[in-house]
């Protein structure tokens, strides 16, 4: 079974550089193990039959493009995902937000939502969410409009649930939802106070200042330039006394704006911004 | 670039693994070479819940470092690298490692294929990859990208894996050099890391 085609390194980061100059995407500076993965895996399930080919159909289909950026990142999510990192979040964090007469969060890589949905029950279980606002974005439309809609698969409430459970929730988790046959849609209590929004955290600007920001498993797909240059974005956004929440294989130490920040002390990867 | 990797790269040896293959690992980790000069990486289908202790118990058979990959560090000589639960493992042109939270593959995450793939064109002809027991198809398609980038590929000798679907699978699929008995595994290991394998 001879390889038939192959992307190789080179010519993804010609593409990648095709896509910036053409349509201002910037993907150079994301890992290439993952970004060759998944360049690789679209062009075999579009059935290209040569790279000429594939890169032709990017440099002059504008839908396309659309399709590629959509396709290369990795959207996969879940809610309460890490369930330990929630408990984490709901007894040393929101009990310090709580203090504060307004609060606003900044889930970046929000991806499909499932994350957003989670901390809007956390907070609306410390009856907190009305007097929040969680800025919910991602590079990637399609799935801002999955999240929007917060509509998600029937078949996940289980895991979920359970999930929910695991991190010290005590109401019913079904209570959240309204279900049909396939499908489970969260009530709109919980998305009132979340605002959806496209924000592409390599070439965007801050937009605020946030007592709470979360963006997991976004920076392990980005080399470590990028991450400093996130981080950064992260530091300039964030209140003195703010905190940063990433995912459990990511971290602030060893970074340019460590000293700054002083981790919680459990094992979630939770910071605290303590310097200007 | 290919010379460069040459000097300043070890050879890596991938060990990919399902159900009924965590005794195998335990019985080859005592039997590599002290001063193994290639760099192992585990990929090991698993519950959540063993996630931690993973690392300490194959820490206790041998007395090369093992440690749960992480984000962006640099692959070692003579260091075990186990993929971590829920994780991807990727290895990056830079010899350095990468974690990817995108979809389970063969319903695995980590999964085998994946870390194969990843790490077939980066290391072509220096590494070597041996799937052992397990009960699904995961490890052969990347087995066959490793070999067609001139890696190296063997399958525990489905006679002695508890669990034979994924050993059969893959000699049913491809031609594998080297089909291996459990005591044979290690030798493998030591032999292809001092670059004197036939
Ligand atoms: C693996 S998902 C993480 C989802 C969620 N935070 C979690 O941990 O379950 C990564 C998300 O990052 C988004 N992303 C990738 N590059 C981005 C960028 N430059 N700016 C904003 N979001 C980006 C992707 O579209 C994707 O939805």
């Amino acid at each position: 079974m001879l390889r038939t085609h192959y992307i190789s390194e080179d010519e993804v980061s010609m593409l990648l550089n095709d896509v910036l100059e053409l349509y201002g995407y910037d993907f150079t500076d994301y890992a290439h193990a993952s970004i060759n993965r998944r360049v690789n895996y679209l062009f075999k399930k579009d059935r290209f039959t040569s790279f000429a080919e594939f890169r032709f159909r990017v440099k002059n289909d504008k839908n396309y493009v659309t399709r590629f950026v959509e396709e290369i990142t990795v959207n996969v999510t879940e809610m309460f995902r890490d369930p330990f990192f929630y408990t984490a979040l709901q007894k040393q964090v929101l009990p310090v937000l709580a203090t504060y007469p307004f609060i606003r969060i900044w889930h970046a890589g929000c991806s499909t939502g499932e994350e957003v949905y989670s901390l809007a029950i956390m907070l609306q279980e410390a009856n907190m969410l009305h007097k929040a606002k969680i800025y919910a974005t991602d590079i990637n439309n399609t799935v801002l409009d999955k999240a929007r809609k917060g509509i998600f698969p029937l078949a996940h409430m289980q895991q979920y649930s359970r999930n929910y459970i695991q991190m010290g929730g005590t109401q019913d988790f079904s209570q959240y939802y309204t279900a049909n046959y396939e499908y489970a849609k969260f009530s709109e209590t919980l998305s009132k106070q979340i605002v959806f929004a496209a924000h592409n955290l390599v070439t965007d600007h801050s937009f605020n200042e946030f007592q709470l920001i979360v963006c997991r498993n976004v920076l392990i797909y980005f080399n470590k330039t990028l991450q400093d240059k996130i981080l950064h974005l992260f530091d300039d956004s964030l209140e003195t006394f703010g905190f940063l929440a990433l995912g459990s294989k990511e971290t602030l130490n060893f970074t340019s704006i460590s000293h700054k920040f002083r981790q919680l002390e459990n094992r979630q990867k939770i910071w605290r911004k303590t310097i200007v | 670039m290919e010379e460069n990797n040459r000097v300043t790269h070890p050879r890596i040896v991938v060990i990919g693994g399902s159900a009924g293959s965590l005794r195998t690992i335990l019985e080859i980790l005592p039997n590599l070479e002290p001063k193994l000069q290639a760099a192992i990486i585990i990929v090991l289908h698993r519950h959540h819940v063993y996630d931690s202790t993973l690392t300490d118990l194959l820490a206790i058979k041998t007395t090369l470092p093992v440690k749960e990959a992480e984000e962006k560090e640099d692959i070692q000589p003579g260091t075990i690298y186990i993929a971590p639960s829920d994780y991807h493992l990727l290895v990056e042109s830079d010899y350095s490692l990468s974690l990817d939270y995108s979809e389970k593959v063969n319903y695995s995450r980590p999964s085998i294929d994946v870390t194969l793939s990843s790490a077939a064109p980066v290391c072509g002809a220096r590494m070597a990859a041996l799937l052992l027991s397990g009960g699904n198809n995961d490890g052969t398609d990347g087995l066959d990208e490793v070999q067609s980038f001139g890696g190296t590929i063997a399958v525990q000798d489905p006679i002695d894996a508890e669990v034979d679907y994924m050993p059969k699978h893959a000699l049913q699929t491809l031609q594998v050099p080297f089909v291996l008995k459990n005591h044979e595994m290690a030798d493998f290991i030591n032999r292809f890391a001092a670059e004197d394998l036939v």
